[in-house]
C-alpha cells in the first residue's frame, strides 16, 4: 500500500492535547492487526470461518504470505481475493500473515 | 452486572470525570484525569455500531462500553432481499445482542433523543441520561420524505420502502405473495448517495426469480432517479441470461433518469408519477409498489447537529471523529466517508478503524494508520452471484482507493461459487458483529 501519510492529524492532536509528537505513533504502514480485521468480513472473526471461505487463524505465516502473493500475481485464481490482494504490498502481506499465524 | 446498575455506575463515574476534565480542559483528556480505560457509548446496534462496541472491548478490555440500540432483535438489510425473493424467512436475518453482552458490553435497549456535546451526555427516551468520554454515533439512514409528493412515513405503512429491514420487509413480502400472476411490481430507486448502491437491483433480481418460479406472467418496472447504477453491466447481463432483459419479452424494464425519476405517488391507487422534471410525466400503475426515497443520516445525527447541508455527517477520515462536535465519532451510512460506499461491509471496516482510533485517543495517542476493505456480493438468482470489491487506505488524511485493487467479477468469473460465498460472507460478517449465527 502506498502511504503518503501526512502528519497534520498528529500535529492537530499535539496542539489540542499538549502531547509531544515523539513516540506516539508509527506513521506510514497499517499494522498487521489493522489489516487483519478487514479480512473478518469474509473470513470470520479472528479468521475463524463458519463455511467454505477458508479459515486463516493459526495458518503458518509463510503459507498465508505465499497465497496472497499468488493471488496478487494471478498464479492462484480467485473469485475475489485476486482483486483484493492487489491492494497490498509485500510488507502488508508479511504483517497480516504474522498476525493470523499467532491466532489459535 | 445488570444494565441498570451499570448505567448508574457509568453516570456516577463519568460525571466525576467530566468535572475533573473541565478543570484540566485544553491540557489533558478526561481519561487521564484518573480513570482507566474511559467510557464509550455507542448509539446503534447495526453493522457499524455493534462492530464498534465489540472491537472497542477487544482492543482494550478496560474501556467501559455501552451499546444503545432500540431493538432487542436486529434484522439486517443484507439478506432482506433473500426474504423478499422467498428464499429465506425472517429468522435467517435476525440477530440478538447476548454474545456482545457476554463479552462485557453493556447493552441498553433504549432510544437516544438528544446529545449534549458540551456536557458529553446523551438523553434517553426511557428517561435518564448517560455521560461519555467518547461517543460513537452509528444510526444508519433516515428518509428524506420531502422529496416525493405523497410519500411520507405514514404512507410507508401501505407502500413499503423496505430499506430498513424488519416489519417493512415482511409487509413487502406479504404484498408480493398476495399479488396475482400477471401483476406488476414497481420499484422506485433512490438518487445517490444512498444505503447499499447495488441493493435495489439485487432486490429486483430476486423478486424476478420468485416471479419466474411462481408467477411467470408478472412484470417488474424500475423507475430510477439515476442514469446509471452500481454493477450495472453485471446486473443487466444476468437479467438477459435469466429474465429476458433487452427483449420484448423481458420480465424487467428499467427506466433511467430523467424519465424514471419519481416525483409523486398516489399511495391509495398505487400509482407512481415519473419524469415530471423532464416535462413528460408518465403515470405508472403498480400492483405492488416499493418506494425507496432519497436518504440522509439517521435521526439522532440531525437532532445532535452532526450533519451538514448535504444531510450527512462530515468526519475526520483518520478517526471518524465529527468535524462539528469533538469526542463524537460518526460511522457507517451516516458518515461522509466516500469513496467508501454506504455498505454493511464498509460500516464494519470503518467501525474497526474508529474503535482502534478511540482506544488510542483515550490513551492520548494518535490514531493508527487506517486501512479498509469493501466487498459487496449480490445475487441475481439464488445460484448466481456477482461481486465488487475495493481496498482503501489513507492519503493526506483522506480515505482513498488503492490503485489497481478491487473491481468487479470478471466476465469469465465463477458465478455459482460467488453465490455460495455470498451466503458465507453473510454468516461470517454477522458472526464478526453479533456472534454466531442467526437467532
Amino acid at each position: 500500500m502506498k502511504m503518503k501519510r501526512s502528519t497534520f492529524y498528529l500535529a492537530a492532536l499535539a496542539c489540542v492535547t499538549g502531547f509531544a509528537a515523539e513516540g506516539v505513533m508509527a506513521a506510514g504502514e497499517p499494522s498487521g492487526r489493522a489489516i487483519a480485521v478487514t479480512c473478518a468480513g469474509c473470513h470470520g472473526p479472528d479468521g475463524h470461518s463458519v463455511g467454505p471461505v477458508p479459515s486463516l487463524a493459526g495458518l503458518p505465516a509463510a503459507h498465508i504470505e505465499q497465497q496472497l502473493k499468488d493471488f496478487k500475481s494471478g498464479a492462484r485464481p480467485g473469485t475475489i481475493m485476486d482483486r483484493i490482494a492487489k491492494g497490498y504490498d509485500d510488507a502488508n502481506f508479511a504483517a497480516v500473515a504474522k498476525y493470523y499465524s499467532k491466532i489459535k | 452486572m445488570s444494565s441498570v446498575s451499570r448505567r448508574n455506575f457509568i453516570r456516577l463515574v463519568a460525571g466525576a470525570g467530566a468535572t475533573s476534565a473541565l478543570a484540566l480542559a485544553g491540557c489533558k483528556t478526561p481519561t487521564e484525569a484518573g480513570k482507566a480505560g474511559g467510557n464509550v457509548i455507542v448509539i446503534g446496534g447495526g453493522f457499524g455500531g455493534a462492530t464498534c462496541a465489540r472491537y472497542l472491548k477487544k482492543f482494550d478490555p478496560s474501556v467501559n462500553v455501552t451499546l444503545i440500540e432500540t431493538n432487542k432483535v436486529y434484522h439486517t438489510c443484507p439478506g432482506s432481499n433473500w426474504v423478499l425473493g422467498g428464499m429465506q424467512g425472517m429468522d435467517r436475518i435476525a440477530h440478538g445482542f447476548s454474545k456482545i453482552e457476554a463479552e462485557g458490553v453493556d447493552v441498553v435497549h433504549d432510544w437516544v433523543t438528544s446529545i449534549d456535546p458540551d456536557a458529553r451526555k446523551v438523553n434517553l427516551k426511557g428517561g435518564g441520561s448517560m455521560t461519555y468520554d467518547r461517543l460513537v454515533v452509528s444510526p444508519g439512514i433516515d428518509f428524506r420524505f420531502d422529496t416525493i409528493e405523497g410519500y411520507d412515513a405514514q404512507a410507508s405503512g401501505s407502500v413499503p420502502h423496505a430499506w430498513k429491514a424488519g416489519p417493512q420487509t415482511e409487509l413487502l413480502r406479504r404484498q408480493l405473495e398476495a399479488m396475482p400472476d400477471g401483476g406488476t411490481f414497481v420499484l422506485a430507486s433512490p438518487p445517490n448517495p444512498f444505503r447499499c448502491p447495488p441493493g435495489p437491483y439485487e432486490r429486483v433480481s430476486l423478486i424476478a426469480h420468485y416471479f419466474k418460479t411462481e408467477k411467470p406472467k408478472s412484470k417488474i418496472i424500475i423507475l430510477d432517479s439515476k442514469p446509471k447504477f452500481s454493477k450495472q453491466g453485471l446486473f443487466t447481463a444476468g437479467w438477459s441470461t435469466f429474465y429476458g432483459f433487452g427483449t420484448d419479452d423481458s420480465m424487467i424494464d428499467w427506466i433511467p433518469a430523467p424519465d424514471g425519476t419519481v416525483t409523486r405517488v398516489d399511495v391509495k391507487k398505487k400509482i407512481a408519477y415519473a419524469g415530471g422534471d423532464s416535462g413528460f410525466e408518465q403515470e405508472i400503475e403498480a400492483d405492488v409498489l416499493n418506494v425507496i426515497p432519497a436518504q440522509k443520516a439517521g435521526a439522532i445525527a440531525h437532532a445532535a447537529g452532526l450533519a451538514d447541508d448535504s444531510g450527512w455527517c462530515p468526519v475526520d477520515q483518520m478517526s471518524f471523529e465529527s468535524k462539528i462536535h469533538k469526542n463524537i465519532h460518526v460511522i457507517g451510512d451516516s458518515s461522509i466517508a466516500a469513496p467508501l460506499p454506504k455498505s454493511g461491509y464498509a460500516a464494519n471496516s470503518e467501525a474497526k478503524v474508529a474503535a482502534a482510533a478511540i482506544v488510542n485517543l483515550l490513551q492520548g495517542k494518535a490514531p493508527d494508520e487506517p486501512t479498509y476493505v469493501n466487498t459487496c456480493y449480490s445475487l441475481i438468482t439464488p445460484d448466481y452471484g456477482i461481486s465488487v470489491a475495493m481496498v482503501y487506505d489513507s492519503v493526506d488524511g483522506k480515505v482513498s482507493k488503492v490503485k489497481g485493487s478491487g473491481g468487479l467479477t470478471p466476465k469469465d468469473g465463477d458465478n455459482s461459487l460467488a453465490a455460495i460465498y455470498t451466503r458465507n460472507w453473510y454468516d461470517n460478517v454477522t458472526n464478526d458483529i453479533w456472534g454466531t449465527g442467526s437467532i
